[in-house]
C-alpha cells in the first residue's frame, strides 16, 4: 500500500469511526484535513502574479494611511504658498502643487487614509448586516426568508450611488447619530446602507445549501441550540466566499466614495480626500491635469489592489479550477 | 410559463412600493425649506407660503404625503416641482437622452464584449486571452469617474476625436460617454463569454459534433457559440435596466442632460418630487428588465421550465 492508499484508508476510518487495522495509526490526518482548502488555497496563490502584486499594493496604501509622512518626502500637505499655485511636477516636487500652492505628493499620500479607512470601515457593516439578515433568513425559511428577501430585493433595486447620495444630502439636517456629521463614518454607514444586498443574497444562499446536510441534523439532535447551530455549523461554509467578496467589495466602496465626495455629497473641505482633489482638478483639466491625473491613478491603484487579490482568492478558493 | 410571469409581476409590486417609499421618506426629511428658497431675495407673503405648503402637502404627516402621492401616480400623475413644472414633463425631457446614451453603450457592451471573449474562450491560454484576462480587470478597477475624465482628456481634449459635453453633434456625441458608461459591463461580457465558450468546448455534444466530422467553423458557430450565448444574452438584458439608473457620474461629467444627471440636480435642489418620480421610474426599469430577462432565459434554454 502507497503512502498516500494509507493517509486515504486512515481518512476514511476517522470520518465513520472504525478501524481495519490497516491503515498506519502514526498517521493523522485530521489535523492536514481541516486546513486543507486554505493550504492548497495558499500553494495557488503563492503561484499567482496577478496576487502578488494586489498584495504589495495593497501594503503599501496601508502603510501610506498609517504613516504617510514616509510617502510625503518630508512635505506638509497643509503649508501651502500661493505663489507655487497649480505648478507642474518638478524632480523635487513629483505631483507639482495645488490650486493653494500646496504640495500635492503630501496631498495625494494624505489622502489614502480617509478613503482606506471608509472602505474598511464601510465593508465591515455590510457583512454585519449581510451575515445576520442573510443567515436569519435562510435558516428559518418560509415568511421570515420571504419578508426579508423582498426587503433586500427592495434595496437592491436603488442604484447604490444614488441611494447614498440621497441619504448623505438629507444627513446633516437630520438628528441621526453619526449621519449627521458629514465625516468618513457618514459616508461609511451611507455606503453600507445601500450596498449590503449581495453579502446577504451570498450567506442565505450557502446557509440553505449547507442547513439540510446530515451534520446540522446531528448537532441539532444533541441538543444544540439554533444559535450555536448557525454560528458553529453552518456560517464556517460562508467564509470562503464572503471573503473573496469582501476585497473586493472594498475596492468597490473605495471607488464609490471618491465618486460621492466627487458629487459633493461625501467628505467636506479641509478634509483630504481623492474625491475632493479630482472635483477641485476639473475646473484647470485643460491647463494643469496633473492635478486630475494623480489622485485618479492612486486611487485607481487603490481600487485594482483589492480587486486583484479577490481575483487571486476566488480562483484559489474554488477547487473546480484545480488540475 | 403564465403563471410564472403573472406570480413575478405580484412580486414585484411590493418591491416597487417599498423603494419608491424609501425614497420618499429620505427625501421628506430633506434639509431647508423648499419654499422658501423659491422667493429667493423678496420674501413671499405669509399667506402664499401656506398655500404653497397647503398644494404640496408640506404639513401633513409621511404617510399621509406618501398617499397622496400614490393617488396621483395611479392617474399618471407625478406631481410638479416647486416651479410648478409637472413631472412627467421633466421626464419626457430628459429620458430621450438617457435611452440613447443607454443604446450606445449597450452596443459597445455587446460587440466588442462578444468578440473578445469569444476569441479568449476559444484560444484559452493563448496570448489573446491572457491580454483579455488583463485588461478587464484593469478596466473593472477604474471608477468611472476616472475613466470619464481620462476618456476626455485623451480623446477629447489632445486627440480632438469627440466632443467633450453636451449633444450638440447628435449620436456621434453619445460615442465617447456610451463607451465610459459600458466599460465596466464590456469587461464582464468578454469574462462571461470566455468562460462560457471554453466551458461549452469542452461539452459532450460539441465531442459528438467533432466526431461526425462537421467543420471547425460549425462546430464552433452552430454548436458552442449558441448555447454560450444564453448566460452573455440574459446579463446584458439585465443591465440594460442598471444602465438606465446608473449614468449620474458619466452624465455629469459629459454634460449630459439625462435622468441621471436630473436626479442630481433635484437631490441638491431639494426637488423632492422630481427625485421620487425619477427614482421610482429607474427602479421600475431595472426590475422590468430583470423579469423579462428570466422569461427570456426560458424561451432561450428549453431545459429551464417555470411551471
Amino acid at each position: 500500500m502507497t503512502d498516500q492508499q494509507q493517509m486515504d484508508l486512515r481518512r476514511d476510518e476517522v470520518e465513520a469511526g472504525t478501524t481495519t487495522g490497516l491503515a498506519a495509526p502514526s498517521v493523522d490526518v485530521t489535523e492536514a484535513r481541516q486546513n486543507s482548502l486554505w493550504s492548497d488555497a495558499w500553494g495557488e496563490l503563492k503561484r499567482n502574479p496577478l496576487f502578488w502584486i494586489g498584495a504589495v499594493l495593497c501594503l503599501l496604501f496601508v502603510l501610506m494611511a498609517i504613516v504617510p509622512q514616509l510617502f510625503a518626502g518630508g512635505a506638509d500637505p497643509r503649508a501651502c504658498d500661493l505663489a507655487d499655485s497649480k505648478a507642474l511636477p518638478s524632480a523635487q516636487h513629483w505631483f507639482g502643487f495645488d490650486q493653494q500652492g500646496c504640495d500635492y505628493l503630501a496631498n495625494v499620500v494624505y489622502g489614502a487614509r480617509n478613503s482606506l479607512i471608509i472602505g474598511v470601515a464601510a465593508v465591515l457593516v455590510v457583512l454585519v448586516l449581510g451575515i445576520i439578515v442573510g443567515a436569519i433568513a435562510g435558516y428559518f425559511g418560509g415568511v421570515t426568508d420571504g419578508v426579508l428577501s423582498r426587503l433586500t430585493d427592495i434595496f437592491y433595486a436603488l442604484p447604490l450611488i444614488l441611494g447614498a447620495l440621497v441619504l448623505l444630502r438629507v444627513g446633516p439636517s437630520t438628528n441621526l447619530p453619526i449621519i449627521s456629521d458629514r465625516g468618513p463614518g457618514a459616508v461609511a454607514l451611507a455606503l453600507a446602507l445601500f450596498g449590503w444586498m449581495t453579502a446577504m443574497r451570498l450567506v442565505r444562499s450557502q446557509v440553505i445549501a449547507v442547513k439540510s446536510s446530515d451534520y446540522v441534523a446531528a448537532a441539532r439532535a444533541m441538543g444544540a441550540s439554533n444559535g450555536r447551530i448557525l454560528v458553529r455549523h453552518i456560517l464556517p461554509n460562508a467564509v470562503a466566499p464572503v471573503l473573496v467578496y469582501t476585497t473586493i467589495t472594498i475596492g468597490v466602496l473605495i471607488a464609490a466614495e471618491a465618486t460621492l465626495t466627487y458629487l459633493g455629497v461625501g467628505l467636506q473641505r479641509p478634509a483630504i480626500s481623492w474625491g475632493l482633489q479630482i472635483e477641485a482638478g476639473q475646473e484647470s483639466i485643460r491647463t494643469a491635469p496633473h492635478l486630475v491625473l494623480f489622485p485618479s491613478l492612486v486611487l485607481t491603484l487603490t481600487v485594482m489592489a483589492f480587486i486583484l487579490m479577490g481575483d487571486a482568492l476566488r480562483d484559489a478558493l474554488d477547487p473546480r479550477q484545480r488540475a | 410559463m403564465g403563471r410564472y410571469v403573472a406570480r413575478r409581476l405580484l412580486l414585484t409590486i411590493p418591491v416597487l412600493l417599498g423603494a419608491s417609499f424609501l425614497i420618499f421618506a429620505m427625501v421628506y426629511a430633506l434639509p431647508g425649506d423648499p419654499i422658501r428658497a423659491l422667493g429667493g431675495d423678496r420674501p413671499l407673503s405669509p399667506a402664499v407660503v401656506a398655500e404653497l405648503r397647503e398644494r404640496f402637502h408640506l404639513d401633513e404627516p409621511l404617510w399621509a404625503q406618501y398617499w397622496e402621492y400614490l393617488k396621483g401616480l395611479f392617474q399618471g400623475d407625478l406631481g410638479t416641482d416647486f416651479r410648478g413644472r409637472p413631472v412627467l414633463d421633466t421626464i419626457e425631457r430628459t429620458l430621450p437622452v438617457t435611452i440613447r446614451l443607454t443604446i450606445v453603450a449597450v452596443v459597445f457592451e455587446a460587440v466588442i464584449g462578444l468578440i473578445a471573449g469569444v476569441l479568449a474562450g476559444i484560444r484559452r491560454n493563448s496570448f489573446f486571452d491572457n491580454l483579455v484576462l488583463v485588461s478587464t480587470t484593469l478596466i473593472v478597477s477604474i471608477p468611472i469617474l476616472v475613466l470619464a475624465f481620462v476618456a476626455q482628456l485623451l480623446f477629447g481634449l489632445k486627440l480632438g476625436w469627440f466632443p467633450i459635453a453636451g449633444t450638440r453633434e447628435g449620436w456621434y456625441s453619445y460615442l465617447l460617454p456610451g463607451l465610459v458608461l459600458a466599460s465596466g459591463s464590456l469587461a464582464y461580457v468578454a469574462r462571461l463569454t470566455r468562460t462560457s465558450v471554453a466551458e461549452n468546448l469542452r461539452a459532450d455534444y460539441v465531442r459528438t459534433a467533432r466526431a461526425k466530422g462537421l467543420s471547425n467553423r460549425t462546430v464552433i458557430v452552430r454548436h458552442t457559440l449558441r448555447n454560450s450565448l444564453i448566460p452573455v444574452v440574459t446579463f446584458i438584458g439585465a443591465d440594460i435596466g442598471t444602465l438606465l439608473g446608473g449614468a449620474i457620474v458619466t452624465e455629469s461629467v459629459f454634460n449630459l442632460p439625462g435622468i441621471g444627471r436630473e436626479v442630481f440636480d433635484s437631490v441638491r435642489a431639494q426637488e423632492g418630487a422630481v427625485v421620487v418620480g425619477i427614482v421610482t421610474l429607474m427602479v421600475f426599469f431595472f426590475i422590468f428588465f430583470n423579469l423579462v430577462v428570466d422569461v427570456l432565459y426560458a424561451v432561450l434554454d428549453p431545459r429551464i421550465r417555470y411551471d
